[in-house]
């Protein structure tokens, strides 16, 4: 029984290890396809959002877009910061600029969205922060200077609906307006700007093919299919997928010796007993059979054992990982997939295979008429 | 048809060495032995004085330093593992002092399990264990495990299952080495019974009492017979 829980935990951890090394990855893969956008323009050189850059020329941008036949619907989104004065406090916002229609930045959840100029809508965080209702008028502004106590770029705006940003950080309190709103908020830095292009191809189409002629056609933007931001993220998740790998190998490597030693403790205390099947004609065969055998019963009973415990403190090791601030909400560090449990699976089957062999080659071995007769002295 | 009057163990200055640390222990000394077919031989002898040895040797699970083995007219002194296995599975039934039960097994189960390494049919194997386990006294006991039954009724059961093959010779090391003497009297008239029934039996043992029931003793001293 304790075999069976040693090999049990060493198979949660090869599990969640696998899910890790995956997880990441899979998640961000799921997050950008789940809009159905298949390429992202950022200002050169950037990922979307990871600074404050913005690409200039949006109405030209889009033009040259809309010469590709392959290229199905386009959606500009300016992103900056707001603020709303809550009596006398100052409760900000991330807010995002788009255009209601063919957005893919948030799901809407209740009210209504964002059809007129004056219109804002916000995620329950920040609905909190305020203690706000649909159809309450907020004075929202897009600058505020905590040394003066002023605000810029204010303006009068209806809270319409709530919403669930897909991208959105952990807690972070965050607003959409329709993106020329943003911009006249702005002032004239931010007129004809956009912080990010979400492009979604037409069906059949290749999403690379129309990414490389965006880079030729648009030299002034980073532009990136889901391929290639999952190639980014890749790189810039190695060192966790490393460390996941090693931790896994050496999960595996402990359940491994773990049952290679207690099946060879196991064939030592049955010396006798195997020595007498032995004499009354039981082939090496056999023996070695029935000891592979018990090594990869007691590695699939504790692998079945682990993958319920590996999923479970998965899901609890998330919950703490995903609370991390900055962290989008939608993305996971452990994900479930069918696919990572047959690869756990899989991988301690083979192990305990390799485990049983030691211990059977010795039973195999055992000389019958010494092994009788340390019994008869013991 | 001519009976074979050939004797079914015969033993030619067979030797065993070992070795032990630097030294070298000579446990067997040039033995000759015949055991005739539906003979019931004990061997006796002090504790360390070859009694074992000679019986791995006839039992073809150890091999002699020099000399000859023939068991039912084949040499058996010089086989390869595979050979030895499948000659003792067909050939010969071993009881031991400990009984040797596969504890996860039930007592007809335990009986088969020679009948299926020698891949006799589900059916008849099962029916031969019943039939041995009711030779042996153990109707009632066929599903029961080791664990359930007595240690007079394992070595019963050990007993069935050396006979599960139809061996021509039956060794018993020490058989009621472990039972109290009540049980030691029923396994010594169960052998008698098997010995008069045709079956060829050599046993090792201390007891005066199975030694007395055999038809021929054979004194052993120091790794040699000195009187058979």
């Amino acid at each position: 029984m304790l075999a069976v829980l040693g090999v049990a935990v060493a198979a949660a951890m090869l599990l969640d290890m696998v899910m890790l090394a995956t997880g990441m990855r899979e998640s961000f893969r799921e997050l950008l396809l789940s809009q159905g956008f298949d390429i992202r323009l950022a200002p050169k050189g950037t990922l979307p959002f990871d600074t404050d850059a913005t690409i200039p020329g949006v109405s030209a941008i889009t033009s040259v877009l809309r010469t590709n036949p392959d290229i199905r619907e386009i959606s500009p989104v300016l992103g900056g910061s707001i603020h709303i004065p809550v009596g006398a406090l100052d409760v900000s916002a991330a807010v995002l600029g788009i255009d209601p229609t063919v957005q893919g930045d948030y799901e809407f959840l209740s009210g209504q969205d964002v059809t007129t100029p004056d219109a804002i809508v916000a995620n329950d965080y920040l609905l909190q922060k305020l203690g706000a209702r649909f159809g309450d008028t907020l004075d929202v502004a897009a600058g505020y200077d905590p040394q003066t106590r002023t605000y810029s770029g204010q303006r009068k705006l209806v809270l319409t609906g709530k919403v669930r940003f897909i991208y959105g950080a952990t807690e972070q309190p965050s607003a959409a307006v329709r993106r020329e709103t943003l911009e006249a908020m702005g002032g004239g830095a931010r007129r004809d700007r956009a912080s990010l292009f979400m492009v979604r191809v037409r069906k059949g189409a290749n999403p690379d093919s129309v990414r490389n002629w965006i880079a030729t056609e648009i030299p002034n933007v980073s532009a990136i299919s889901i391929a290639t931001a999952i190639a980014q993220v890749d790189q810039r998740l190695s060192y966790f997928r490393q460390l996941a790998f090693i931790l896994g190998a050496v999960s595996l490597f402990v359940g491994f010796l773990l049952v290679t030693t207690l099946v060879t403790v196991s064939v030592n205390e049955r010396a006798g007993e195997i020595a007498v099947m032995r004499a009354i004609g039981v082939s090496r065969a056999h023996v070695v059979q029935q000891i592979v055998v018990e090594g990869l019963a007691t590695t699939f009973i504790g692998a079945l054992l682990g993958l319920g415990l590996g999923l479970l403190t998965a899901r609890y090791l998330n919950s703490i990982l995903s609370a991390f601030p900055g962290l989008p909400v939608a993305i996971d560090f452990f994900l479930f997939q069918p696919r990572a449990v047959w690869s756990a699976l899989g991988l301690l089957i083979v192990s305990g295979i390799a485990a049983g062999i030691y211990p059977a080659w010795r039973a195999a071995s055992l000389p019958i008429a010494e092994s009788l007769r340390r019994e008869a002295i013991a | 048809m001519i009976p074979d009057v050939a004797p079914i163990v015969s033993l030619r200055e067979a030797r065993r060495d070992y070795a032990l640390g630097a030294e070298r222990v000579h446990a067997l000394q040039g033995v000759s032995l015949d055991v005739e077919r539906g003979d019931y031989v004990a061997i006796v002898g002090p504790s360390g004085c070859g009694k074992s040895t000679l019986l791995n040797l006839i039992g073809v699970i150890d091999q002699p330093t020099s000399g000859t083995v023939t068991i039912a007219r084949k040499r058996v002194d010089a086989m390869s593992d595979r050979e030895a296995t499948s000659f003792r599975l067909h050939n010969i039934g071993f009881v031991f002092q400990r009984f040797y039960l596969m504890p996860i097994l039930s007592a007809l189960e335990n009986v088969a399990l020679p009948m299926a390494e020698a891949k006799v049919p589900a059916e008849e194997r099962k029916a031969r264990a019943a039939e041995l386990l009711a030779y042996v006294g153990l109707s009632s006991r066929q599903r029961h495990r080791p664990s359930e039954l007595s240690g007079g009724e394992q070595q019963r059961v050990a007993i069935a299952r050396a006979l599960a093959n139809h061996p021509a010779l039956l060794l018993a090391d020490e058989p009621t080495g472990e039972l109290d003497a009540r049980t030691g009297t029923e396994i010594i008239s169960l052998f008698r019974r098997l010995n008069s029934d045709g079956t060829t039996i050599v046993v090792v043992t201390h007891d005066e009492d199975l030694a007395n029931a055999a038809r021929h003793k054979v004194h052993m001293l120091d790794g040699r017979i000195v009187d058979a």
